[in-house]
């Protein structure tokens, strides 16, 4: 059977299984998300959002719902355990509260298991669950809102100033068979609230899987959210990642999404600019090696006047790697005084290094500011024989030039073991037998 | 120190260096002058190695050995610098942190001790108040938006941390004022030593007021056409080059 039928299948024993556990309301939303799905299929290469970027791993592997024993997370072994946060550890999808901590938050901080919430709660999420992240034209999106089960809830109240980073754990470990998980986050941030985010996804283990999560983001009017999301999957690893923000008048969003690893990675990120004078800064860096394909696909709607936008994106691909950026703009009619600056800057290793890299301006208001640049290099030979006639060595010559591209974003990053993992994994993927990883 | 013998290297099948013999003793300073397209900036970087350039002919010898099948790295850690007449910018490398690595290559490659940050820190302080530079460049990224005289400045600087055997000064003077040139000069100047020799190439005689060279070699179409004391240099400024035509068809 074609995998658009295997998920479908599995979605009439799922929603028995969900009988006396979702609350009313969410049953009509999952079906309205299956039958999306169900007519869209997977994309494919013929879809304008998706012509870099062949699915056909995830549309023709056989990844199913995780069944089993959930295995053990080291979360140490993975680089975080000494890092001050709250914490949410998430394995295969499933929240796993023994290696999850959440002291130290203040009040008027709720966070907690998405599937916990659904449990005591389901009122608060009615109104917020699914109603950001459209599925219309989106089959990955509409698959998780059919499947979702669990994930990560937070919400903060008015007036909250949240110090301690929040971090969202997704680890992924195979016992065999290749699984696909479908977590699903929602996050709504208070009037003139802060808070600072972290979700990665990390894998453990060798072995195919795919995640295929969604979050939605709600910041509310004068809302300060920081938002890194790492995401590092396995050789084998497929990710299908969408973020939908929304921010209210003079909210603030400022994101990292920096992409390690993965056989096949598509980040969507959506930032709905939807109240005067709010703004965006959008960071991303993406590093590729051997056969791995990343894509990045993002997009700024201005809908009101007076919002600012900044977006710079690097990614540094080796080998015969292929690389994606996609970045959308809207300014609509109202949105004059729009700010906007993109920027993509890509640097190949590689003779066989790909980049396809596409800004998309559609701006519809006339009194505006809309930069946007892209460039593809290779690394400056002029440098490295300067660097060579100071006695360093050319193999250290080209890493410092790497690692002096990808700082400019590395150093923006608010955590110090975030930002040394980072550049860990950067050194890795870099050296002759890391590339291979 | 130095001994270039019959030295010839093309770029792209062309024929820049015809045959230069030079030989450059410990404590000499050296001032290769020419007229634009006579080979100095070739002779120069392939002295240091610089890929592109193919030698088709000859030996550079560098305390005692054939230095020709070395990578640049390999000969600046012996100890020969370049110092660049158009310096690259590298964004995003410090000058701290690249010249401490540069240092720190040297002296692993004589088996001393590597300096930490600090002791580092202060021998860089020495050195940039002799270059009368700013300490705040050394937190900025390599040349990047120096001035050209700040760029050259560096150049000199790096020299003085790295204090090489054979310095090789490729028209270090250029783009300079005649208070930065003394800073420069300066600078250069305070490397003079019995075991050290210097190569500078430069087209006015200019640098040479403030660097006394103890040779000047006049480098046409390739060759070396004349040496002489420090007075060539002085009627070149006089007479330009085109009096030396005849020795130029001769070789």
């Amino acid at each position: 059977m074609s995998q658009q039928d295997l998920h479908l299948s599995h979605y009439a024993s799922f929603e028995q299984g969900r009988a006396g556990v979702d609350p009313e309301w969410l049953g009509p939303l999952r079906r309205r998300a299956l039958d999306r799905f169900s007519s869209l299929g997977f994309p494919t290469m013929r879809h304008e959002d998706w012509k870099y970027t062949s699915v056909a791993a995830i549309s023709g592997g056989e990844f199913h719902p995780f069944t089993g024993e959930l295995p053990e997370a080291d979360v140490d072994a993975l680089g975080y355990g000494d890092w001050p946060c709250a914490r949410l550890v998430f394995i295969n999808g499933r929240f796993a509260p023994e290696s999850s901590s959440i002291q130290g938050l203040p009040d008027g901080v709720r966070v907690g298991s998405l599937a916990a919430m659904l449990d005591s709660d389901p009122d608060e999420l009615e109104g917020h669950l699914g109603r950001y992240a459209a599925f219309e034209e989106q089959a990955f999106t509409a698959l998780n809102t059919a499947f979702l089960e669990d994930g990560a809830f937070l919400s903060i109240e008015d007036g909250v100033h949240v110090e301690l980073p929040i971090h969202l754990l997704f680890i992924s470990s195979t016992n065999g068979r290749p699984f696909v998980a479908h977590p699903r986050n929602l996050i709504l941030v208070g009037k003139r609230s802060q808070v600072t985010l972290y979700e990665s996804y990390l894998s453990s283990a060798a072995g195919a899987y795919w995640t295929n999560a969604v979050t939605e983001i709600v910041g509310a009017e004068g809302a300060r959210i920081e938002h890194i999301r790492v995401q590092h999957e396995g050789a084998l690893g497929h990710h299908v990642g969408t973020v939908q923000t929304q921010l209210g008048r003079d909210a603030g969003y400022t994101s990292h999404v920096v992409s390690l690893g993965g056989a096949l990675v598509r980040n969507e990120l959506n930032v709905i600019l939807d109240g005067q004078g709010s703004e965006c800064t959008l960071n991303g860096l993406y590093v590729a090696g051997g056969v791995e394909h990343v894509d990045n696909h993002t997009l700024v709607d201005h809908t009101q006047p007076n919002a600012s936008s900044r977006e710079l994106y690097k990614g540094i691909l080796t080998d015969e790697a292929h690389g994606v950026f996609n970045g959308r703009i809207i300014v609509r009619e109202d949105a004059q005084k729009t700010d906007s600056r993109q920027t993509n800057k890509n640097l190949l290793l590689s003779r066989n290094a790909l980049v396809d890299t596409k800004p998309q301006l559609e701006i519809f208001a006339n009194d505006v500011k809309c930069a946007h640049g892209a460039t593809v290099g290779q690394i400056d030979r002029d440098a490295i024989f300067y660097l060579q006639t100071r006695g360093i060595g050319e193999e250290e010559s080209r890493h410092m030039l790497v690692h002096a591209f990808a700082a400019e974003l590395v150093d923006v990053i608010p955590a110090e073991p975030v930002r040394a993992a980072l550049t860990a994994a950067l050194v890795n993927r870099l050296s002759p037998s890391g590339a291979a990883a | 120190m130095l001994e270039i013998k019959n030295l010839h290297a093309s770029i792209q099948g062309k024929e820049i260096l015809r045959g230069i013999d030079l030989s450059v003793k410990a404590g000499e300073v050296h001032a290769i002058m020419g007229p634009n397209g006579s080979g100095k900036s070739t002779l120069a970087h392939v002295l240091a190695g610089r890929p592109g350039y193919d030698v088709t002919a000859g030996e550079v010898i560098f305390e005692g050995k054939d230095i020709l099948d070395l990578p640049p790295e390999e000969r600046a850690r012996q100890g020969i610098f370049l110092a660049f007449q158009y310096p690259v910018e590298i964004p995003g490398v410090s000058n701290l942190y690249f010249l401490k690595a540069a240092l720190n290559a040297r002296r692993k490659h004589e088996g001393l001790p590597e300096l930490d940050a600090m002791d580092f820190l202060a021998l860089s302080k020495e050195k940039m108040k002799l270059l009368e530079m700013d300490e705040s460049l050394l937190s900025r990224s390599v040349n990047e938006g120096f001035s050209g005289g700040e760029k050259k400045r560096n150049e000199v600087f790096q020299m003085l941390v790295l204090q090489p055997k054979l310095a090789v000064l490729d028209e270090t003077d250029s783009g300079l004022d005649i208070d930065a040139l003394k800073v420069v000069a300066n600078g250069v100047n305070s490397l003079r030593s019995p075991e050290r020799a210097i190569v500078a190439v430069t087209h006015y005689q200019r640098l040479l007021d403030y660097i006394i060279p103890d040779q000047v070699h006049v480098l046409a179409d390739g060759r070396i056409v004349r040496s002489g004391g420090k007075e060539l240099a002085l009627e070149l400024e006089e007479r330009g080059y085109s009096w030396l035509e005849p020795e130029v068809a001769a070789g």
